[in-house]
């Protein structure tokens, strides 16, 4: 027996009434989340014949794909975009997170009424469809309008050509899409900094540069994981804005693994994709992980 | 905290807010210039949102989007309170509590085109079965519900942090038995929380992209999908107004979020 939220029950009927109230969701994200992932890691091991079905010996013929083996001489072309796809994304998440900073500490400044009005302001694009805002910067970024025509005045691109496709063109996108996934979290952490610390650090002679990475960023440590993890996972996954703004010289893996889905009809080399995508992430994530030094203050 | 911020700062925030806003405001704009072609401002014009009432397209993808998000939300937030709740409020331990968490956070942590792709190829199998699995609206509402369920465990969770032990251990000693317990105390201090994260659900799915292309038939398309081949055909003025309005539907829905998960987040006055 035990007191459970001021009930005396036993164990054993706890958990049969844990399982009739959580049971129904489990079970349809065990149907329809955990064996579709099961099957993804399946298929990525299998092959498709001429006609587009599964052939179902398992081979590692999509591996060997994914490292370049293809049916000519070997390529590095999926390696390429596998890696160009971890970069683009540490480079976002890197770029938001600097942003985000500023951001962050501007709106915590505010005096406390209007800092909901500024919140707000910043959740808005967040809700707001990833699709009409890469849209949007395509008609911003369009040779007609006055950020291409700068760049050409500058010289920094031909006169009479749009800023996109390009990788900056990307890069911005991508950058302002996400900036609000890293902000929230990171505004959470800082609106509960305690100032006394960076007071301590100034009153010990801390230049500014010191200040904020021996006072302040430890202290927004877990905002800032959550910042990461949430600015990262989206931005290795993304298609769109590659799709729309990329051109061919900067395909990522979500344009591959579209590709993959849909005009090649070739779902195992797709499910393979996919896996590599998911692998890389977890990598990707582990090593930002371990870049952040220090630990959070006692 | 009233300080005074250095300039570079002040100046990065308000570069990062522009930034933000910027193509926003370039699609209103543009939706009102009564130009067909080029970007030269033509005069004000509410003629394209006029056009978009007689688009057939424009209309049945308004309401696939609708019927959706409608649908979704309501399959997901009671499946989503139901994991909330029987993951906080009992004792799990070990490894079955690790494996509920993996499930719940997994759909967090998988890029949106893994899942899809996930979704398509157990559709693919499960078409065999029931003509149900063909790529439509019930494909749609089946993925969506999955990740929407977790998002709203999530929020479910995050309000039952805040409401704390002491209020349902009250009612227990007051002899209310489980059926009571849920029903005139849980269900009621949750109802912000529930509420909150029915519109998180609902603007996730009104917005979302990735997933519900890879899992759409041919009539069942919805807004983002509508918007993202005509960008690819090429662009026209009624996109500019078809967006705009999207875009006020996403405000009202998140200041409406807002406001609510403020209420969600305090805690209950006892």
């Amino acid at each position: 027996m035990l007191i459970w939220y001021g009930e005396a029950t036993t164990p054993g009927r706890l958990r049969l009434r844990g399982l009739m109230i959580a049971g129904l969701p489990l079970l349809w994200l065990v149907i329809l989340l955990l064996l579709p992932s099961l099957t993804l890691v399946v298929i990525a091991f299998m092959q498709r014949d001429a006609y587009g079905q599964i052939v179902w010996q398992p081979s590692l013929g999509n591996l060997r794909r994914l490292m370049g083996f293809g049916l000519l001489a070997w390529s590095a072309d999926y390696i390429i975009i596998l890696l160009r796809s971890l970069w683009m994304a540490l480079v976002t998440t890197v770029l938001a997170v600097v942003l985000s900073y500023p951001l962050a500490f501007f709106i915590a400044a505010r005096p406390a009424r209007r800092r909901y009005f500024w919140l707000a302001l910043v959740i808005i694009p967040f809700c707001t469809n990833l699709v009409i805002r890469t849209y949007a910067w395509m008609l911003i970024l369009s040779q007609h309008m006055p950020p291409a025509k700068l760049a050409a005045w500058l010289g920094l691109i031909p006169p009479e050509t749009s800023l996109y496709p390009s990788a900056f063109a990307v890069y911005l996108v991508m950058v302002s899409s996400f900036l609000p996934f890293a902000a929230l979290p990171l505004y959470t952490t800082i609106e509960r900094l305690d100032w006394s610390v960076v007071e301590a650090a100034r009153d010990l002679y801390a230049g500014g540069y010191r200040v904020f990475w021996h006072a302040i960023l430890p202290q927004t440590l877990p905002g800032l994981a959550v910042a990461v993890i949430l600015t990262f996972i989206p931005a290795m996954g993304v298609f769109v804005v590659p799709d729309l703004l990329g051109g061919a010289k900067t395909m990522l893996v979500g344009n591959l693994i579209q590709q993959q889905f849909g005009p090649s009809r070739d779902l195992p080399f797709g499910s393979a994709l996919s896996l590599a995508l998911m692998v890389l992430t977890l990598i990707g994530l582990f090593a930002l992980r371990r870049r952040r030094t220090g630990a959070p203050l006692p | 905290m009233n300080k005074r911020l250095p300039w570079w700062v002040t100046c990065s925030a308000i570069l990062a807010l522009a930034l933000l806003y910027l193509p926003m405001l370039a699609v209103v704009v543009f939706s009102l210039n009564d130009g067909r072609y080029g970007f030269a401002w033509r005069g004000f014009t509410l003629k394209w949102y006029a056009q978009l009432l007689h688009n057939r397209a424009i209309l049945d993808a308004a309401t696939n989007t609708l019927i959706l998000a409608g649908v979704s939300t309501a399959i997901a937030t009671p499946l989503g309170t139901l994991l909330g709740v029987g993951l906080v409020r009992f004792p799990w331990t070990g490894r079955t509590r690790r494996a509920m968490e993996f499930l719940l956070y997994l759909p967090v942590v998988t890029p949106d085109i893994v899942f899809a792709a996930a979704m398509v190829v157990a559709f693919s199998f499960l078409r065999v079965f029931s003509d149900w699995f063909e790529p439509g609206l019930a494909t749609m509402i089946l993925a969506h519900v999955t990740f929407q369920i977790a998002f709203v465990a999530l929020v479910i969770q995050s309000r039952l942090a805040t409401l704390g032990r002491t209020l349902e251990e009250a009612a227990r000693d007051l002899y209310a038995d489980t059926h009571q317990l849920m029903r005139r105390v849980t269900l009621p201090l949750l109802l912000p929380g529930i509420v909150a994260g029915a519109m998180l659900a609902f603007t996730l799915s009104l917005d979302d992209f990735v997933i519900s292309f890879f899992t759409a038939g041919p009539e069942s398309t919805t807004l983002p999908i509508l918007i993202y081949a005509a960008v690819r055909r090429g662009i026209t003025p009624e996109l500019h107004a078809l967006s705009t309005l999207v875009f006020l539907l996403t405000v009202v829905v998140a200041l409406l979020l807002e406001r609510l998960s403020r209420i969600a987040y305090t805690e209950p006055k006892v």
